[in-house]
């Protein structure tokens, strides 16, 4: 059986994932969820100066979804708004080091569409 | 008992347990559906050559056979293109008015649930919604309660599509007609895997689906009493006569919700899904459907991470499926993961959110269900898979 995509790092985010919650008083927020499985994932974020200074998010949902979110909010912390809008599934692939079917792409862009839905980008 | 062998698909070791979603076509269809393609096919009811003849002869005969199946008359089985088109035929056919209350029940599968909240909102009726008990069976004793004279539609399911549970539609419907309630059943999970006689229910309509029991997609059937309900589509066929002014549609006859050039194929391969049954027999596929069921049920139950959904094969009446969650998996991996292992199963909430959401459950479910031409060794590979999911996440 081919376990790559459940390789160490995704379960270790999965298990013990970076910016899980939500933040007190954010200047964005934005709630997106994924028809096919239900996850449901809420980002509150604080742009300051055209940076996102802070970044967090409630969901859930799968490994592949929670691991995606704990990689691509850690990765996008201290970034400006507009590298941010640069990115796409390319990014979450990336930091996720995997290849993904269709179906749980959708797991894993989940995050990536509610960053921009807060930061109105996409 | 070699039955995967009548199943192309299954050839090469694929286990496949999502039956309860769609199930694999055996040869006796796929070549019936091939054999009127290639001898048989034309348009139906029109034609005047001898082959239109032919195909309008075949595509009654399935309806005869179907209605037959369920033990109601041919001329009240219509054919629709699933369950859900059946419900929605039903739904705004009845024509609602402003304070009917539509009862529901939680076990019931979205097909059930938003056309009617559809057809509600239109005109200002109500829909209600049952108890269950704390062995999530409906409370029947709820049902009874909420059943009133402003009770106009009961929307039950014969047999959930997550918990299983054959529902007690004896016992309720007898109360639904003392308040003259029109009662729909939903029957996609039931027809299946045992014999229904809609007719001896007493319900008003009965819909369910070919793709779930053998049969090709996009054909179902709707058994309806009362003929007389509007017509959800129209168009060609289902008229007697059109003019610039206005049309008059057919009456007393299935072909009033058959607007346009039906599934023809559909319905003759959904013949030889019945036939197929039929050759196999009920009882036995009853059967061993139970012993994959008890079978599957007690090992999970041995499992302490393992949570089964529902009453226990032993206390109460259900079809083969099982849905349970796995204590740190969450069900897509779940599912993920067997899939990478050549076994098939659902993850997710089933269509049923709103059931999901009274068992607090926002991760979803994982569900294997079963056919008959699943074996022991498919259960011992399912078995084994789950082992690895556990292993994965430790």
């Amino acid at each position: 059986m081919s376990d790559s995509l459940y390789r160490e790092l995704i379960l270790e985010e999965y298990k013990h994932p970076k910016n899980k919650g939500t933040l007190e008083k954010p200047t964005c927020t934005c709630k997106k969820s994924n028809p096919v499985c239900g996850d449901e994932m809420t980002i509150t974020l604080i742009v300051n100066d055209g940076i996102v200074t802070d970044i967090k998010f409630s969901c859930v949902g799968c490994a592949i979804s929670q691991a995606a979110a704990s990689l691509f909010t850690e990765h996008i912390k201290g970034k400006k708004v507009e590298e941010i809008e640069n990115m796409d599934e390319k990014t979450i692939l990336e930091l996720l080091g995997i290849e993904l079917n269709p179906m749980r792409m959708k797991c894993a862009v989940l995050v990536l569409r509610a960053v921009a839905g807060a930061l109105e980008v996409k | 008992m070699n039955i995967k062998e009548d199943f192309p698909i299954l050839k090469d070791g694929l286990v496949y347990l999502d039956n309860a979603a769609t199930t694999q076509k055996p040869r006796m269809v796929i070549d019936a559906v091939k054999g009127f393609y290639e001898e048989d096919y034309a348009t139906i009811h029109r034609g005047l050559y001898p082959l239109s003849v032919t195909a309008t002869r075949h595509y009654e005969a399935a309806r005869e056979k179907v209605a037959e199946l369920i033990g109601v008359p041919s001329n009240n089985l219509i054919f629709t293109s699933g369950t859900t088109e059946a419900i929605n035929l039903v739904a705004h056919g009845l024509v609602l008015k402003k304070g009917d209350e539509i009862l529901l029940t939680p076990h019931e599968h979205h097909s059930n649930i938003v056309p009617w909240q559809e057809a509600a909102k239109k005109v200002g009726a109500k829909v209600i919604w049952c108890k269950l008990n704390g062995d999530l069976t409906l409370d029947v004793d709820d049902i009874k309660k909420k059943l009133t004279k402003k009770t106009r539609v009961l929307a039950i399911t014969h047999v959930s599509n997550v918990l299983g549970t054959i529902n007690p539609l004896e016992e309720i419907i007898p109360h639904a007609k003392e308040h003259d309630t029109f009662v729909l059943v939903d029957g996609a999970q039931a027809v299946p895997h045992m014999r229904v006689h809609a007719r001896r229910l007493g319900c008003d309509a009965y819909a369910f689906s070919s793709h779930k029991m053998y049969g090709p997609t996009g054909i179902g059937a709707l058994f309806l009493k009362d003929l007389s309900l509007v017509p959800l589509c129209t168009g060609g066929d289902m008229i007697d006569d059109v003019t610039q002014e206005g049309s008059v549609f057919a009456e007393n006859e299935p072909r009033r919700f058959e607007a346009g050039t039906p599934n023809i194929t559909g319905a003759i391969g959904f013949a030889a899904a019945i036939d197929y049954i039929e050759k196999i027999g009920y009882d036995v596929i009853h059967a061993h459907e139970e012993q994959l069921l008890r079978k599957t049920w007690k090992a999970l139950e041995e499992q302490p991470r393992v949570h089964l959904l529902g009453p226990a094969p032993e206390t109460h009446r259900r079809a083969g499926l099982i849905t349970f969650t796995i204590e740190g998996a969450p069900p897509h991996d779940v599912a993920e993961i067997l899939g990478r292992q050549n076994v098939c199963i659902r993850a997710g909430k089933h269509c049923a959110h709103p059931l999901h959401q009274y068992l607090k459950l926002d991760e979803g479910t994982n569900r294997v269900s079963f056919a008959f031409y699943n074996s022991e060794e498919d259960v011992n590979t399912l078995l084994g898979a789950l082992q690895k999911v556990q292993e994965v996440f430790k």
